[in-house]
């Protein structure tokens, strides 16, 4: 197990290497510091000074090794829009961004798991049936179609659920801001939720439905009717366990692809979070902003695949055996 | 080719498809959808490239049927006044050609890629599935949404304009490669054991031929079923890229950038110009799905799981 843990680790670093090795060369091809921080007036013999005093002219790697170690630090430098730690201004975004992707989980946990179980045992069933029809068309509709067709069936035609904003938040502890503790924060927070989750909803359904098809087949489950244990006890505990193992693996990898659509989401409802911020210096060329969400949205990335494949290894034993060698 | 041609009036897959309603209804509307979009220039009943044919008077009109519908325009005009039904064609067009076209680009790297894998192992295997774990678990429209942003941000929106469909091929092009390399090597490693491969290696085939002569061909069935998931996809992440604004411009307009553009009148009551680029999208991606699982079902290939 512990060779398995220092693996991962090891490839985590390594990606978040990788990652930061991008960023350092996106800031040193995008944008000239020097222009948004003093401006046009300035004659060139006083830029180049300049250049040499910021070390601009430094060969690669005491230019990257500089912005590693202050990255290390925390310092990703300042936003040119916000004239502030762009760090700082990420993260005082993370919060509606995660509280958007955990209403969304809740949405596809609470609905997948047993809407995916009832279809695999009753898979003649004419809800079965539906369900697969409808996820099909689910699937191919993309989320932002899906939240546009919200707004405007929720809020315009029907008037019931605001269709942009956060609505009202509370802080809490260190600045984190949460709408979750609010009535109006929470009706903000629906549309934008379901929406997210509309796309990663069928393809789970799916996906349970296929995998505990495929446990109920298997020889311990023969075993088990001829057993004669009960039902419940036959589908519930002995299938579901064995075909949540997949769903996790999936469920790490469509967390990336979550965060991707939060993106999406949040330019609909104008959800001020890290996506809406990002598409927002996306368009003012505000380089250390691009660089800091990219770091952030790499870190969490990162964190949440290494986890899932140390509890995967964890519940999982074969895989370590399997992998740890690789 | 005539033996071919018999071996398929015979074959088990047109057999299936003519007893499955579903996929006959699929592929009439997607070959339909085909021949109208790549047809464009002659249906249409404008040409919304043309600037001349233009008029900023005619901008906003409803479809038809609607009171102050003209009868020009069958469903609408958008806010430059272009006729919603011809920029429509002329947008299938563009998001069926890069969605194809990324699809050809992510087929040949990621076969190179699992052919090579699976069929020399070792090191150079787990190097590359490593890598095809690693980029997976960064989400394709993740890794597009951030290249092309980098891009727009360094060429300026004009040069970024003329190369955006090259670069939407590229980037969802390169993006998804592990999903066929995975596919790929999963086959080829099943494959290799069989014994039609000691066979040719016993008469002394060259490696390169053996991998592409006799593995390969062997691997088509999971190949053919993932691509048209992967079509469909590709054309979703390029409608999300140009929703976004990183894809397609106005001017040349994708599906997806025709949804953006009239996504901030949709509150002002001009319903239309998001709403029929829209359902066409939902319509393309939804036949192409469908179609996707018919061939699985019907191939049934064991496909790559984790």
């Amino acid at each position: 197990m512990l060779a398995f843990f220092v693996h991962r680790l090891g490839q985590a670093l390594v990606v978040m290497f990788v990652i930061s090795l991008l960023s350092f060369s996106i800031q040193d091809n995008l944008g000239d510091p020097l222009r948004e921080l003093v401006g046009q007036s300035v004659s060139e013999a006083e830029r180049q000074q300049l250049r040499e005093a910021m070390g601009l002219n430094d060969p690669f790697v005491n230019q990257y090794g500089r912005f590693l170690k202050k990255a290390l630090q925390g310092d990703l430098g300042d936003s040119y829009f916000f004239k502030r730690p762009a760090l700082g201004v990420i993260l005082e975004k993370l919060p509606a961004t995660l509280e958007l992707v955990l209403g969304a989980t809740l949405i596809i946990l609470l609905l997948s798991v047993p809407v995916g179980v009832y279809c695999a045992i009753n898979p003649r069933s004419w809800f079965s049936k539906l369900m697969m029809g409808v996820s099909i068309v689910g699937i191919s509709i993309p989320v932002f179609l899906t939240a546009i067709m919200l707004i405007y069936l929720f809020s315009i035609h029907l008037g019931w659920l605001p269709s942009f904003g956060r609505g009202e938040t509370l802080l809490i502890w260190g600045g984190y801001e949460t709408g979750l503790l609010t009535a109006d924060g929470l009706r903000h927070l629906l549309l934008p939720s379901i929406a997210l989750s509309s796309i990663m909803l069928p393809l789970f359904i799916r996906l349970i439905r296929s995998e505990m098809m495929e446990v109920l087949e298997q020889e311990y489950i023969r075993f088990a009717w001829a057993r004669g244990l009960k039902r419940q006890r036959i589908w519930f505990l002995h299938a579901l366990k064995n075909t949540l193992l997949p769903v996790i693996t999936v469920g790490g990898v469509q967390i990336g692809t979550m965060i991707a659509y939060t993106i999406l989401t949040e330019r609909v409802f104008q959800w001020p979070g890290m996506g809406f911020l990002f598409l927002e210096a996306v368009n003012r060329v505000d380089t250390p902003l691009i660089i800091a969400y990219l770091i952030v949205v790499g870190l969490i990335f990162v964190v949440t695949n290494t986890l899932v494949d140390l509890i995967y290894g964890l519940v999982n034993p074969t895989v370590r055996l399997t992998r740890g060698n690789a | 080719m005539s033996r071919y041609r018999t071996l398929f009036r015979q074959s088990a897959l047109l057999y299936r498809f003519r007893r499955d309603k579903v996929a006959i209804a699929s592929f009439s509307i997607l070959l339909l959808l085909l021949i109208i979009s790549f047809a464009a220039p002659f249906i249409a009943p404008f040409n919304p490239y043309d600037p001349t044919q233009i008029d900023i008077m005619d901008s906003n009109l409803p479809p038809v049927w609607q009171t102050d519908g003209d009868a020009r325009f069958t469903l609408g005009t958008d806010t430059q006044g272009r006729d919603i039904w011809s920029t429509m064609l002329y947008g299938t067009r563009i998001s069926i050609t890069i969605g194809l076209f990324a699809v050809l680009l992510q087929s040949l790297l990621g076969i190179a890629m699992g052919l090579a894998a699976g069929y020399y192992g070792g090191r150079l295997d787990s190097f590359l599935m490593r890598l095809a774990d690693i980029q997976l678990s960064f989400s394709t429209l993740m890794v597009a949404i951030v290249v092309l942003a980098v891009f727009q941000a360094a060429f300026g929106s004009e040069l970024y304009n003329e190369l955006a469909i090259f670069m939407l091929i590229l980037v969802i092009g390169i993006a998804e490669w592990p999903q066929y390399a995975r596919t790929v090597r999963a086959s080829v490693l099943a494959e290799k054991k069989k014994e039609y491969v000691d066979a040719v290696r016993v008469i002394g085939l060259s490696r390169r031929r053996i991998m592409f002569r006799h593995i390969l061909p062997n691997t088509l069935s999971p190949i053919l079923v993932i691509s048209t998931v992967q079509v469909a996809n590709a054309i979703m992440s390029e409608a999300a890229l140009s929703f976004l604004g990183l894809g397609m411009p106005v001017n040349q307009p994708s599906l997806g950038s025709l949804i953006n553009s009239g996504f901030q009148y949709i509150l002002s009551g001009s319903w239309w110009i998001t709403t029929f680029p829209a359902l066409l999208l939902i319509l393309l991606v939804l036949v192409i799905n469908l179609l996707g699982d018919w061939l699985r079902d019907v191939l049934n290939p064991k496909l790559y799981k984790e």
